[in-house]
């Protein structure tokens, strides 16, 4: 074999077993969610294999489904706007320190190692009746009884916030670590203030960083139906809650993945209008 | 136009102390390097002027009037930084018009302006583009244009062609000058190289572990060092342990062995306090090597081994041995060089040696 051959063929001897492993666990799986999507549940509780169009049909004419996913995105807006608030300036602060980046970023992954569930979980104990916010409050006599703060879409949004927020503040900062300091020294010396320096040469050099912890936030709080079930009342279903609920509860394979596929279509559509704009690479080293 | 001041500047960083009790007269128009090794504070001393760093005590005046609670914004001066520093999201013209927004420039008067900026440093033609889609020597002019179509009242450069090519860098180092003498702005020029400092300077401040060594012209600061730092950060120099035996309006008498009595001109014996134990400052370039059977007409001469011969082309840098001391000599080349452990003869004119004090250890 001849040294460019090899040179090659290396790329994919290495790519290999994750390729494998991506074909068996993601592309042959969801390849079964798109023939089940077209079976139908008889009302014996039987699967039919064949072609049929009722399930999407039920998906995408039924309004409830229509309500319900305008929720969801609706959810996750709102969460990456948040989000993108609070993530922004400790981005800035992370970027900006000098000795102690590395103790910063340490310690924003300390979150992830602990469940997500238990962190999800945690704000009961918090937030809870019994929990400590509540006792604080009647220790301190502002109120006699407990007040009821779970279970509602403001919890549903806190608890993704609180999980959504380092992804966000990852992809920021490294947007902004990427810029020279100098640039804003440059422009103040040129006349500009402090902060108009930062509008106009930071903060646009900075949104592709902004926009790829966006579109991560946007597209996992969008997918989530753990937070909505620990944190949320019967009112606050998101998409993912309904696929859950068909599959697991309803045992209706292929309407759970008609609707799975509705999701990830409109969640791909995103992902793909981001990379029309502003391309894959700086979610790439956002994540990386 | 500004002159610029430092009046008893310390800077300190934490317990660090960058820069110590820096005084500095910097004239209206002049062209003044402030010249040291990496650390020496240079760059320090140019941030406080910038208005980057708060001095710890001390003031800073530009055109007579303390600037020390100035805002950076607000003191009206051109930086060009080592790297650039160049808006990547915006067109050159865009760069260049930046400092213009911020200033009561008529919005239809930018355009020209901008574009005389570019035609000073001979770039007409690139305002559409991007910084990234031009080389590092023109991304230099771009940020010089920028840095001056502002008209400010001091120019500021920080390194500014440390990042270039050896070639590129004598080239801006002549349009650089050509631009500060065509508008005649005040400018503080910080470098680590000798010779851009030696070829654009009207004054250079040389600089070490945050205090001034020397201040004078390149002519004054390379023949006539104040010191044996600065003699030999400007190139290289022979210090030769010598005592004075009389100073006086004639000039220094000092016995150096083994040339023997060398009486040197008094202007450049002036740091002598007196008779008593000095040292002889020679350049290398000063100091001739000769064949072992050459007269060295005029010269004070030793014998010498070449111990070391490193050639450079137009001239040869050779580490002799003279009388148990290494010595180097700087010579054009005519002929062929000496070879190494040729015993050859070394000699130099007292005119071009000077005399400092011995330095307490």
């Amino acid at each position: 074999m001849s040294i460019e051959a090899r040179e090659r063929r290396q790329p994919w001897i290495l790519l290999s077993p994750a390729l494998t492993a991506i074909t068996l666990l993601l592309f042959v799986p969801l390849l079964f969610i798109v023939v089940y999507s077209f079976w139908l549940r008889t009302a014996t509780g039987a699967d039919q294999s064949g072609f049929f169009l009722d399930n999407w049909r039920e998906a995408l004419s039924d309004p409830f489904y229509r309500d319900i996913l305008l929720f969801t995105l609706k959810i996750a807006a709102i969460t990456t706007l948040v989000c993108a608030v609070m993530g922004y300036p400790a981005a800035y602060f992370i970027a900006r320190s000098r000795g102690n980046k590395a103790v910063l970023l340490l310690l924003l992954m300390l979150p992830f190692w602990i469940s997500y569930i238990i962190r999800t979980m945690s704000w009961i104990n918090i937030l809870g009746v019994s929990g400590a916010l509540n006792t604080l409050l009647l220790w301190a006599g502002v109120i006699s009884e407990p007040i009821q703060m779970l279970y509602n879409q403001t919890t549903v949004i806190l608890g993704l916030v609180h999980f959504l927020l380092p992804f966000m503040i990852l992809n920021v900062f490294v947007s902004l670590d990427g810029i020279d300091v100098s640039l804003e020294d440059a422009a103040t010396s040129l006349g500009a203030t402090r902060w108009q320096a930062f509008v106009q040469v930071t903060l646009p050099l900075s949104l592709p960083g902004l926009a790829a912890g966006g579109l991560l936030c946007f597209v996992l709080a969008a997918g989530t139906y753990i937070t909505p079930l620990v944190l949320g009342g019967p009112t606050d279903a998101m998409f993912a809650n309904l696929v859950y609920e068909a599959i697991i509860t309803q045992l209706n394979w292929p309407l759970g993945s008609a609707l799975s596929l509705m999701l990830l279509a409109v969640l791909g559509l995103l992902v793909m209008i981001y990379n029309r704009y502003l391309g894959m690479a700086q979610l790439m080293k956002g994540l990386g | 136009m500004s002159s610029v001041t430092l009046r008893n500047v310390v800077k300190r960083f934490h317990k660090f102390t960058a820069v110590h009790q820096i005084n500095l007269e910097i004239p209206d128009g002049a062209f003044v390097t402030l010249l040291g090794p990496s650390g020496c504070g240079k760059t320090t001393n140019l941030r406080m002027i910038a208005g980057l760093l708060d001095p710890s005590e001390g003031e800073i005046l530009i055109g007579g009037t303390r600037v020390n609670d100035v805002p950076i914004h607000k003191r009206n001066l051109g930086i060009v930084f080592q790297n650039y520093a160049l808006f990547p999201h915006k067109t050159v013209a865009e760069n260049v018009a930046f400092g213009l927004k911020y200033r009561d420039v008529p919005k239809a008067e930018i355009p020209a302006r901008v574009q005389a900026a570019l035609e000073l440093v001979q770039l007409p033609h690139v305002g559409e583009r991007y910084p990234k889609e031009l080389s590092g020597g023109q991304q230099q002019r771009i940020a010089l244009a920028r840095a001056i179509v502002i008209e400010p009242d001091v120019l500021l450069l920080d390194e500014p062609l440390s990042a270039l090519d050896a070639n590129l860098r004598e080239d801006m180092r002549v349009e650089l000058k050509r631009i500060q003498e065509k508008i005649g702005v005040t400018t503080v020029f910080v470098t680590h190289d000798q010779s851009e400092a030696l070829a654009m300077s009207d004054q250079i401040v040389v600089m070490s572990a945050g205090r001034i060594e020397q201040m004078g012209s390149p002519e004054e600061v390379y023949n006539n060092p104040a010191s044996e730092f600065v003699a030999n950060f400007l190139g290289a120099s022979n210090m030769l342990p010598a005592s004075c035996t009389a100073l006086g309006p004639q000039g220094a008498s000092l016995e150096v062995a083994p040339f023997g009595a060398v009486t040197i001109p008094a202007q450049k014996a002036e740091r002598l306090g007196g008779q008593g134990l000095a040292q002889l400052v020679l350049r290398a370039e000063k100091l001739r090597v000769l064949h072992p059977d050459e007269a060295g007409e005029g010269m004070l001469t030793a014998p010498a081994t070449v111990e070391t011969v490193d050639y450079q082309g137009q001239t040869v840098r050779y580490f002799l041995r003279v009388g148990g001391r290494q010595l180097q000599a700087i010579n054009m080349i005519d002929d062929r060089p000496f070879e190494q452990g040729a015993e050859v003869r070394v000699g130099f004119f007292a005119k071009d040696a000077s005399a400092l004090p011995t330095e307490a250890k």
